[in-house]
């Protein structure tokens, strides 16, 4: 047994990983077995990313992970080492200003309990990056990897209209 | 008084908090030295717990306890039975872990308290239980069978509760009647699955004797009281806090949960703050849920569709215990008249013990049962006579002028089913136009010349909400002219510190955005019951209400002192306080405020402002004078409903039946609501869209499947399929307003009522969808391949 | 729910991960996008003592068109091939079928090879794979095998993948240019597992006749089914209704008998296997090209 355990020496149950998140980086060392969602959430003190489910079925944790909307639950922080996440903490400007995505929620009466909001937005800014003028069907479609109990989704379809409209003009704006 | 924020579009104060992901959940909360949980859950549903060995989960480095039932004492009690009846003559409720009988795979067996969570499921691995396991009660119908298994010993036939109600003689009624026809009808269990799964984190605090615990719960002051006398300490020093609740859907109104004891309990016995978060594999087998029952249903009527009478029988299964007694049938029972005028009805129900998760109201507690089986029965009555299924409804409709209407039975509250307003006809008119009823039946025709079948359904229901016993407020102008609300309600999504925010506002004239409100904090407001039976902003709204107009009279009197006028020419309105004839000079609320509460010393802005005014200085005689009744301008209101308000609305749909893979898709939804006056519409409508969803999800995709051996066979999101944005249409919604005469804001409940008539819709337009076949829904909920065998039984059956 | 303990490494070159392999193989899982395996790990229905995370190989990170298929290394995810502008045009087929996977959230992560070496029976990429004769590259410090789809999957969740072996490449054949192509699948929900799924590809002859066919199902067995008996029934028909009707009665036989579950009965996904048969046929015989000097 002690021969093989040497052998596997690279196979650790700690690691060092350095991660930026929001922009900021964050130098720690984890088991190996903490889940991103954990991470994020107990000891970058994060809570906006929630937990619903654990499976990858509800998407309430989803960030950005370089970029991509991801299941936090389904990784470990340790695959984070050395990669940039986004949570809903970074999505509001310098000055705290709604991000245009928070703002049409609001307005739209998009959220209820708002537990899953943060993983819906998450997912509706990546959704609206690749795809800016998304037709309803696409937008429901897209919307299907994120549950929510509270609102039925209308309300939230109708924030993703109003979101990717601001966006498209800011867009134009700046060109 | 004018309202100007009554009945407006406001937007949720709550929300840029939510949305920054700075909502503060129970998981959110990370206290110094915090220890956490898990439940060790029986993995049988029926057993004699044999040995339970956990040496080697007490060895495991990291765990810091771990318990059974015999390390509980004297905490080792049944959960209260939260509402008695006279008529649940077997009332069994749960221990806080299993002490030598399990009932249900999910109750709890043990406790470990570790390091973090991971260690203390790698603890529940360790532990050792030997189970004895005998055959298990998985349904109604095993529940029936004579000297069948027990799911208590000593509960003969395993029946929890039995009541028979009679109004009229229906009995002569059929005896006489032209038509007589009788259904079985079937609702299988669904849960209401909130986004956010339960949790608690507790802390004791030695040096001050004082407990805290931060639950994901519906109901903080119950639970408070209920702590204080478990743990024989005072009520205020309980504190039980419901901080942002990711969803409830009346799941989390029970009480105890069995972890709302234990936690506190080991938190106090370790002397650190203990977390327990319900993860969704736990929530799925221990948090309580609803819906099924079988009915038996007789009804007669007229030949011009007029329904005499009905007599309804059925079985309630409440799982394996009944801590919310006999709640959820009575309500069924009393639903079931809906808004038609039957005079003669009688209705008798058995509560039975099942081997499955207790059952306790989810959104809707009985209703769309009932919704079913009254529908059901319109249906029907429509096809034997060959009449419009909605000219059916509205021969049977009380009329507005029949208010107040006493459907003649005793309600869940105890107090009488009696309808304080509606206009049901508006609706149905209303709904009509929505989905261009009339032109229907020619794109009916045009699809199935096309081989393509289309339905049409309808579901009308009436709603008890408001109930009491009662709610209280304290409303209190802080010094800066912001005004602190506070309420034992809570508040799980439904805008609730906006639409108080609104009320408070119109009274005091100011922004609901300087109105700050606080819910489910028993160190706030210490009186109070809860968030259910959609009476938040009829009772909690009403007595915030109260008590506002309570500040609002004093605020005119301080002010009338200052400016030496009278209460009566003082307004308040933009946040000024003034004489009518004299707005230039005023003063703000705040500087009021201040001057309510004579001070030495005051601080602030406002309080040099008013220092510089030229005012009447204080009269002769003692600082706070008698009629001012104390410092401050703070007041607090109670409101205690006289008897539940009843909302109603009618629901119809357009669906598309593939019949060969007999999927069903909605093509138009539309939903006509009637709650009374509307404080906020947005947050009203986002209510209805959010129940429908529910609704649908009951309908078609939610079915909690039991095998013998009472394991949940599709216990996660993989396999219990709540509805995803593409499945769920956008809902026309439209409404009618019969203020409640009950109440001083003449609201009525809006939270439960959309997912209450779905079902029954989503049968009424499959049948019609499916008529060629002759096809008739008499079960909920329905899903693709059950539909396809209940086709393929049709089509076989020769034409009628 | 949370993951049992475990040791990790993830190695930057192939070889190291596979002498670990070679060495532990049967304590060892290997994570690739992980979108299947965190979810077992968090119920705790696997527990290995070691996970070897590939995904810092970047040399498995690749797709590649070769003369035959398209190439499709270990740790390229579902999305970058699905947004490839290049496999959206020379594989239309597998763009489709990747879209059906899960949400865009797990296609974000998931692998194209872990979906196949998962060999989910529900699932779409390994009934691809089976319905094109596609194979597969395993590598193990002995070398490499290709291994054709047919041989591959051995039933629920298992392959014929040995202790030591890597799989490190997932090889999808071209379709011919005049073929026609169609994918359906019956889920209860968009993004769900699918109750039954059937895929057509469907190669007309110069007469215009049906000169090869290959259909496939999943959600209808313990493996992804190749189903020539319904082949048979195509080839050198035109599809006429005759045929159709032939063809979907003979797609009842690929549901195998234990295929009861909480969704489905074993009738209803026969309807459904029948159903979605006339479905893809007629789908994919309508997108055939057909050759000049076709009538």
């Amino acid at each position: 047994m002690r021969e093989r355990d040497d052998d596997l020496s690279q196979c650790v149950e700690e690691c060092e990983i350095a991660v930026t998140v929001n922009g900021n980086r964050h130098e720690h060392t984890v088991p190996v077995r903490l889940l991103l969602s954990d991470f994020l959430r107990h000891e970058l003190h994060l809570t906006g990313t929630h937990v619903g489910c654990e499976q990858g079925v509800c998407g309430c944790c989803t960030v950005l992970f370089n970029g991509e909307a991801v299941r936090a639950c389904l990784m470990f922080a340790v695959q984070a080492d050395g990669m940039a996440i986004t949570t809903i903490e970074g999505m509001a400007g310098v000055n705290s200003e709604l991000h245009p995505i928070q703002q049409a929620f609001r307005e739209k009466h998009g959220l209820q309990c708002g537990f899953c909001t943060p993983g819906i937005i998450m997912s509706v800014h990546a959704m609206l990056h690749e795809h800016p003028d998304p037709t309803e069907e696409e937008i429901r479609h897209e919307l299907s990897g994120n549950l929510c109990r509270c609102t039925g989704y209308q309300n939230i379809v109708e924030a993703v209209k109003l979101a990717a409209e601001r966006l498209r003009l800011q867009h134009m704006e700046v060109e | 008084m004018a309202t100007r924020w009554f009945g407006a579009p406001v937007q949720r104060l709550e929300d840029p908090r939510l949305l920054r992901g700075r909502g503060n959940y129970v998981d959110d909360i990370d206290l110094p030295e915090m220890l956490h949980a898990a439940v060790l859950r029986s993995t049988q549903a029926r057993a004699r717990i044999v040995s339970i060995d956990a040496s080697a989960a007490w060895s495991l480095p990291g765990v810091h306890l771990v318990l059974t039932a015999q390390d509980l004492g004297e905490v080792l009690e049944p959960s209260p039975l939260l509402v008695p009846h006279a008529a649940l003559t077997q009332p069994r409720t749960q221990l806080p872990l299993a002490r030598d009988t399990v009932r249900y795979v999910g109750e709890a067996v043990a406790l470990v308290v570790a390091d973090d969570r991971y260690i203390a499921e790698d603890a529940l691995d360790l532990i050792d239980v030997e189970y004895e396991s005998f055959p298990v009660v998985h349904s109604l119908e095993v529940a029936s069978i004579t000297d069948g298994p027990l799911v208590h010993d000593d509960v003969p036939g395993n029946v929890a509760a039995h009541l028979a109600q009679t109004v009229g003689d229906p009995d002569s009624v059929f005896a006489s009647a032209p038509h007589v026809l009788h259904e079985t009808l079937l609702i299988d269990r669904g849960a209401a699955m909130p986004m956010e799964c339960r949790g608690i984190v507790a802390r004791w605090d030695a040096q001050d004797s004082m407990l805290t615990c931060w639950i994901s719960t519906q109901g903080p002051l119950p639970i408070r009281n209920g702590l204080a006398a478990i743990f024989h300490l005072p009520e205020h020093k309980v504190r039980v806090v419901a901080p942002d609740v990711g969803g409830g859907f009346g799941t989390k109104i029970m009480m105890f949960y069995p972890e709302e004891v234990l936690i506190p309990f080991v938190a106090m016995q370790l002397g650190r703050p203990v977390k327990w978060i319900e993860d969704r594999r736990e929530h799925f087998i221990s948090a309580n849920q609803e819906r099924s029952q079988l009915h038996e249903v007789e009804y007669a009527f007229d030949d011009a569709g007029i329904l005499l009478a009905v007599r309804d029988t059925f079985l309630h299964d409440t799982g394996a215990y009944a801590p919310y007694g006999i709640i959820v049938p009575i309500i069924t029972a009393c639903t079931l008249p809906g808004p038609y005028r039957l005079r003669h009805y009688s209705s008798e129900f058995t509560v039975l013990y099942t081997n499955k998760v207790p059952v306790s109201p989810y959104r809707g507690a009985g209703r769309p049962q009932a919704v079913f089986v009254m529908e059901r029965i319109m249906d029907r009555i429509a096809s034997e006579l060959h009449l419009d299924r909605l000219e059916v409804r509205a021969r049977n409709f009380i009329s507005p002028g029949e208010f107040p209407w006493d459907v003649g039975l005793v309600y869940q509250d105890g107090g009488p089913t009696k309808y304080d307003s509606g206009d049901y006809l508006a609706g149905l008119d209303k709904l009509k136009v929505l989905l261009d009823y009339d032109t229907f039946p020619a794109l009916q025709a045009q699809a199935r010349s096309e081989g393509r079948y289309l339905g049409i359904g309808v579901g009308a229901y009436v709603e008890g909400t408001g109930i009491g016993p009662y709610e209280g407020a304290l409303v209190r102008v802080e010094s800066d002219g912001r005004v602190f609300v506070s309420t034992g309600v809570t508040t799980q999504g439904q805008a609730h510190i906006t639409t108080f925010a609104q009320i408070v506002a119109d009274q005091l004239g100011i922004a609901p955005d300087d109105v700050m409100v606080s819910t489910g904090d028993t160190q706030a407001f210490n009186w109070g019951v809860g968030t259910y039976a959609s009476r938040a902003a009829t009772v909690a709204g009403s007595a915030i209400h109260i008590a506002a107009v309570k500040v609002r009279e004093k605020a005119k009197m301080v002010a009338a002192d200052l400016f030496e006028a009278a209460p009566e020419d003082i307004e308040l309105a933009d946040g000024k306080v003034f004489v009518r004839d004299a707005p230039h000079r005023a003063l703000t609320l705040g500087q009021v405020a201040i001057s309510s509460n004579p001070l030495r010393y005051a601080y602030g802005e406002n309080a040099r402002t008013l220092m510089s005014m030229k005012l009447a200085g204080p009269r002769p005689g003692p600082a706070l004078p008698e009629e001012r009744g104390g410092p401050g301008l703070e007041a607090s209101g109670f409101y205690s409903p006289p008897h539940g308000s009843f909302a109603s609305g009618i629901h119809g749909a357009i669906i598309e039946v593939d019949p060969v893979t007999c999927n069903v898709t909605f093509v138009k939804y539309a939903a006509v609501h009637d709650c009374g006056r509307v404080i906020n519409p947005m947050v009203v409508e986002g209510q209805v869209h959010g129940g429908v969803a529910q609704g649908i999800g009951g309908a078609f995709f939610e079915r909690l499947v039991y095998d013998e051996e009472g394991q949940i066979i599709n216990a996660s999101f993989m396999d219990y399929l709540l509805p995803t944005a593409a499945e769920v249409p956008s809902l026309l919604v439209d409404h009618v307003e019969t203020p409640s005469p009950l109440n001083p804001l003449g609201v009525k409940g809006a939270g439960e009522a959309g997912v209450i008539p779905v079902p029954a819709l989503f049968a009424s337009a499959i049948d019609n969808a499916l008529a060629p076949f002759g096809i008739r829904i008499r079960e909920m909920p329905l899903h693709p391949s059950r539909l396809y065998e209940l086709l393929r039984d049709a089509k076989d059956k020769p034409a009628l | 729910m949370k993951p049992p303990r475990f040791r990790y490494c993830s190695p930057r070159i192939l070889d190291e991960a596979l002498v670990l392999l070679d060495q532990y193989g049967e304590e060892i899982k290997i994570l690739a996008g992980g979108q299947s395996f965190v979810p077992l790990l968090n119920m705790r229905l696997a527990a290995p003592a070691y996970i070897v995370d590939i995904n810092h190989i970047s040399e498995l990170h690749y797709f590649e068109t070769e003369p035959d298929y398209l190439a499709i290394g270990a740790i390229a995810r579902q999305r970058q091939v699905e947004r490839s502008v290049l496999v959206q045009e020379k594989h239309p087929l597998l763009v489709e079928v990747i879209k059906h996977i899960g949400h865009m959230q797990i296609r974000n992560r998931g692998t194209v090879v872990g979906s196949i070496a998962h060999a989910d029976p529900a699932a779409e990429l390994p009934a691809l794979l089976t319905c094109l004769d596609g194979e597969v590259l395993a590598q193990s410090m002995h070398g490499e095998r290709v291994i054709k789809a047919k041989d591959f999957f051995a039933g629920y969740l298992s392959t014929t993948l040995e202790a030591g072996e890597l799989l490190t490449e997932v090889r999808f054949p071209w379709l011919a240019r005049q073929a026609g192509w169609s994918f359906i699948e019956f889920a209860r929900r968009a993004g769900d597992y699918a109750l039954v799924g059937a895929m057509a590809v469907l190669t007309p002859a110069l007469d215009d006749t049906c000169m090869s066919a290959n259909i496939a199902y999943f959600g209808v067995a313990g493996s992804p089914i190749r189903a020539r008996a319904v082949e048979q029934v195509l080839i050198g028909t035109q599809l006429d209704a005759h045929t159709l009707d032939a063809a979907a009665g003979a797609a009842r036989d690929v549901v195998g008998e234990d295929m009861q579950d909480v969704h489905a009965t074993v009738e209803y996904r026969r309807e459904l296997a029948s159903e979605l048969t006339r479905r893809v046929l007629k789908q994919a015989w309508a997108r055939r090209e057909q050759l000049e000097g076709a009538q």
